[in-house]
């Protein structure tokens, strides 16, 4: 290869680009998606569709208002990433103009008014996703029942329906269902003991019906990632000993009132946080240890957002948090350089 | 055989590709009509030429002397007439000129008397590091430190460990490697004389485990010689930058040393396998320091392999030597493809740490404009003095220079791992260079203008003294004037008076 | 209602106290303005900024007499640093004083001088070596580049050379000002 190349060494290059890190990102989540449909239907998909089209667009649309090359970012698969996170995190027949205002929220203000790629101190998914959470409560807990599990499965065509009309052909029994995550604080607000609330049709083996098989799936994803090192095991292996050091201690503590650590580990967003949104480079600390004081804190904030704040999940909240304290724990962590005196 | 003691923070496992130059022997380059030789081959001050134009030299005569402490002398590489002393380009990657002595070579390759020294121990320490420092010899690894400041341990230092330093990490480089599996004996040779005037008897030979050849035959030589009992060869795996001289020493030690020390403040001294070898036909054949091995090698070369080559042999004489397919005037790196340096122009000498001319590599980094960092952290994993390359970058990209150092950016020893693994593809060590460079030259402006400052100042103190003297002496001068008339009219008065007196 | 006003009052009082110790306990010493000026000041005693050298326009500045941009040999670098030292907004050089020049060096052609010494008189920085009647030479490290030993010359025989670079001195070019493609070196 003829050499044309830089003024400066090095002359090599590694294998590792931008793009395929994304791409393994995207290929990780594919089991735990499969999972989601299987469960809650194609209405996934769709939002999946719908949100990556709308945030591709908007991405081209933002690079040319900038002034920037728009190929090399637009095939950067940044905007994908963040769309397919979010689609995977709204409720499965959320309407389409929610997942619209979400992505144009997370591409236009959360990336592209910050710098775009590389310069938001937010995860963008996050903060759509909790922007639309604060101002859309009903629609965004309004999850189906687990409907492989219901008698009527929803088709694909009524999904569509559903998403896009806001209405659906085949009769539901009950359209609006909490999560697992939400039913459990409920009943515990209801002074319930945890282990006959999980007696309940909403939750399966260790935790919510249909939700612990995803979340095992994130987490074989995941630990793909892991294993293609992609992402490093600092984040997620912080955030789940955060979690469940928590959860443990509060359960030994007062089993009467809390949920168990198990259940925690695989409800909600949690496996999908810990391996794929606290992990995202942009907006984590760099720091080896910096690492594991940014998860162990997504952790902990998730359990007590959970369990003492108003909100039936915590992750979006926690990594948020975590977000803006970046900065001090890179400062902070710094590694002591090669001959430093003791 | 010693086992390694420790391990250096980040590094890369790197495609070797040294298989391409390694399957013939060293062969010499044929003379060239014409050899240029920088001054300044070496870290620290230029040599000064002692010879002038139409001078006829020997090979191996002293052309320029070692200007204060830390600099060497240069000789000629061959026979010949000195045609000129001039600024010539310079393998640099500014592409800059600087002052070179110019030999129009006369074929004969006559050598000047030399005087072989049979039994180094009769010479005295001092004695050792003169004949190093009149030979010319610098470390020959690449870096180009004058040799014989490394035989000195210091009145306050004493040395333990001697680390001869065969590792050569950088991939396609192969110059180290042939020369220990061809010339084994005259690099204990040179061993033998750089324990002697370092007194040291602990001495390490560290070799990377991907030559398995050149272990070997060291090991053979290094059994046939019972005067290095103490002597050992240490196999370290093949991690870059090993080879570099801090990390070696973790890896061979386990210490570090300390940032912005030395090697010796540990007791420990450095040497290339190529710089004992010179050492060792420096004193042994006196032969002074005039030629090295170049490896020629990369994906455009035909013949790649090990060229014995004079100082001052034009560059496009051994390309063309070996066959190239580069287009005329098309970079090629001079050093490996990780710490080397571009370059443009091929009508360049080799010198004396011109270790390899690499034409054309295998995974070359993209030239395109990078993508923003992602802030992945990949960086700081590889980084072997674990930096922060990413901070570092950006406080360098923001031009403030005070931030970068303190992010110790003078501890970044450049060896590129960091750009390597970069996924956004940003040339981080160029940005470091440039903030190292910035930072030098403020500091240097710096000085200037306190110099400056200080000259002005004494200039200004001085003149107000000039002038108080002035005022002061034309006071007196005054004063003095008002006296002696004063003086004269009394006298004038007194010489009236008695004749007043007398008349009265 | 009264409470209220006792307990800030009282609180206004333990704050400012405190504030008071503050700024007197952890005060922080700095060089007097004029002297951190003068250090940005390129020290070449030139005199384009109409003041007899550095000192006395870091005084003027300092005092608020002069402006900031008034500082050829110091060039866009030394206004932005004045600007970010003084907290105001940088501003381009005042053209009335001079333009920026690459770095010179005064060089005596010695087969013209004459031996004068007018221009060791003018050097403010004793860079020039003479004596009347005897050929001068500019001590190349010193000189700061001024040209004020340029008029007084009556043989014209001061040339300002343009200071070269060389291996040793030169820097790196700004990776995001370098043409990627292999040339721009400079």
């Amino acid at each position: 290869m003829p050499l044309r190349s830089r003024l400066s060494s090095p002359f090599l290059s590694g294998m590792n680009r931008v793009t395929l890190i994304m791409a393994q990102l995207l290929l990780a989540l594919i089991p735990a998606i499969i999972a989601l449909v299987y469960f809650f239907g194609p209405g996934v998909l769709i939002n999946i569709v719908l949100a990556v089209v709308i945030a591709l667009v908007t991405e081209a649309v933002m690079l040319k208002l900038r002034h920037r090359p728009i190929k090399p970012f637009l095939t950067d698969g940044s905007a994908i990433v963040t769309a397919v996170l979010l689609a995977i995190a709204l409720p499965p027949l959320a309407p389409w103009w929610l997942t619209m205002v979400g992505i144009l929220f997370a591409i236009i203000f959360a990336k592209h008014l910050y710098g775009g790629l590389g310069y938001n101190p937010f995860n963008p998914a996050m903060v759509a996703y909790v922007l639309l959470l604060i101002s859309f409560p009903l629609e965004m807990t309004t999850w189906l029942p687990i409907s492989a599990f219901s008698d009527a499965p929803i088709e694909f065509d009524s999904a569509f329906q559903m998403i896009f009309q806001g209405q659906l052909t085949t009769a539901v029994d009950s359209l609006s269902g909490a999560t697992p995550l939400d039913a459990m604080k409920t009943e515990i607000g209801l002074l319930h003991v945890p282990s006959q609330v999980i007696q309940q049709p909403l939750f399966g083996h260790f935790g919510g019906k249909g939700w612990e098989w995803v979340n095992i799936w994130f987490a074989i994803g995941g630990l793909a990632l892991l294993y293609r090192r992609v992402i490093s095991w600092h984040i997620p292996v912080a955030m789940l000993s955060g979690l469940l050091a928590i959860s443990l201690i509060t359960w030994l503590l007062a089993p009467e009132t809390t949920a168990s650590p198990l259940f925690h580990l695989v409800s909600g967003g949690t496996m999908l946080g810990a391996f794929f949104i606290a992990t995202d480079p942009v907006t984590a600390a760099t720091t080896v240890k910096g690492r594991l004081v940014f998860g162990a804190g997504v952790g902990l904030l998730t359990y007590i957002i959970r369990v003492w704040g108003g909100y039936p999940d915590g992750i979006a909240f926690a990594i948020i948090v975590m977000n803006m304290l970046v900065p001090l724990i890179d400062y902070y962590t710094q590694p002591k350089v090669y001959g430093a005196v003791k | 055989m010693s086992t390694v003691a420790g391990s250096f923070p980040g590094g890369l496992v790197l495609n070797g590709q040294k298989k391409r130059s390694t399957q013939t022997p060293i062969r010499k380059t044929p003379l060239s009509k014409k050899l240029i030789l920088p001054l300044q081959q070496h870290i620290g001050s230029e040599s000064i030429p002692i010879v002038s134009v139409g001078d006829k030299v020997l090979k191996g005569q002293k052309i320029a002397k070692a200007d204060g402490h830390v600099s060497v002398y240069l000789h000629a590489p061959s026979s010949g007439t000195i045609s000129a002393i001039d600024e010539q380009p310079i393998p640099h990657p500014s592409g800059l000129s600087g002052l070179c002595i110019t030999i129009e070579t006369d074929g004969l390759d006559t050598w000047i008397e030399h005087h072989p020294i049979a039994d180094y121990t009769q010479l005295s320490e001092h004695d050792i590091r003169q004949h190093v420092r009149e030979a010319g010899i610098v470390g020959l690894g690449g870096a180009g430190f004058p040799s014989f400041i490394k035989l000195n341990p210091g009145v306050h230092h004493h040395v333990e460990t001697l680390i001869i330093n065969g590792v050569e990490c950088e991939p396609y480089i192969t110059c180290d490697d042939m020369l220990m599996r061809e010339r084994a004996d005259g690099i204990l040779d040179g061993i033998e004389i750089i324990r002697f005037a370092l007194r040291v008897k602990n001495c390490v030979i560290a070799i990377e485990d991907n030559k398995p050849e050149a272990i070997s035959i060291m090991e053979l030589a290094l059994a046939a010689r019972p005067e290095l009992t103490d002597t050992t060869i240490m196999v370290v795996p093949t991690r870059y930058p090993a080879g570099s001289e801090k990390q070696l020493i973790q890896v061979v030690t386990g210490k570090q040393v300390p940032s912005h020390g030395l090697p010796i403040d540990i007791g420990i001294v450095c040497h290339n396998v190529g710089t004992a070898y010179a050492i060792g036909r420096a004193i042994k054949h006196g032969e002074p320091l005039i030629s090295r091995i170049v490896t020629v090698t990369g994906t455009d070369v035909k013949h790649a392999g090990n060229f014995e080559t004079l100082f001052g042999t034009p560059m496009h004489e051994l390309l063309a030597f070996c066959e190239t397919t580069r287009e005329p005037n098309a970079p090629f790196i001079l050093g490996g493809p990780m710490m080397g340096y571009n370059l443009s122009g091929d009508n360049l000498p080799v010198t004396k740490t011109a270790n390899c001319i690499l034409v054309g590599v295998d995974a070359a980094a993209p030239a395109e404009k990078p993508l923003p960092c992602i802030r992945c952290g990949e960086c700081a994993a590889a980084c072997p003095a674990s930096l922060l390359p990413q901070q570092l970058y950006w406080y360098a990209r923001d031009k403030d220079l005070e931030k970068t150092r303190q992010y110790n950016l003078f501890d970044c020893i450049e060896c590129g791992c960091c750009s390597y693994v970069c996924p956004s593809k940003i040339p981080l060590v160029h940005y470091f260079r440039f903030a190292k460079t910035e930072t030098m030259n403020q500091e240097l402006e710096a000085a200037k203008s306190d110099q400056a400052r200080i000259r002005h100042e004494n200039r200004l103190a001085r003149q107000q003294l000039e002038q108080q003297e002035k005022e002061e002496r034309q006071r007196q001068r005054k004063l003095a004037l008002a006296a002696s008339q004063a003086a004269k009219e009394k006298q004038e008065q007194a010489a009236q008076s008695p004749s007043d007196g007398t008349e009265s | 209602m009264f409470t209220a006003i006792i307990a800030i009052t009282v609180m206004a009082l333990i704050f400012g106290l405190l504030l008071g110790f503050a700024s007197i306990r952890f005060k922080v010493e700095g060089d007097p303005i004029a002297d951190q000026i003068d250090k940005i000041l390129p020290q070449t005693q030139c005199g384009q900024c109409s003041f007899a050298g550095c000192r006395p326009y870091a005084e003027a500045i300092a005092a608020g007499e002069a402006d900031i941009n008034r500082c050829p040999p110091g060039g866009e670098a030394t206004i932005q640093a004045l600007a970010e030292l003084l907290e105001v907004e940088p501003k381009p050089l005042d053209e009335e004083c001079g333009v920026e020049k690459p770095k010179t060096l005064a060089v005596i052609d010695e087969d013209r001088c004459i031996g004068c010494t007018l221009c060791i008189q003018a050097c403010p920085v004793d860079a020039i070596l003479g004596a009347a009647k005897h050929m001068h030479t500019v001590i190349a490290s010193e000189c700061t580049g001024c040209e004020l030993c340029v008029p007084p010359c009556p043989v014209d025989c001061i040339d300002m050379v343009e200071t070269k670079q060389n291996p040793n001195t030169w820097r790196w070019p700004d990776p995001d000002h370098v043409d990627i493609q292999l040339g721009d070196r400079s």
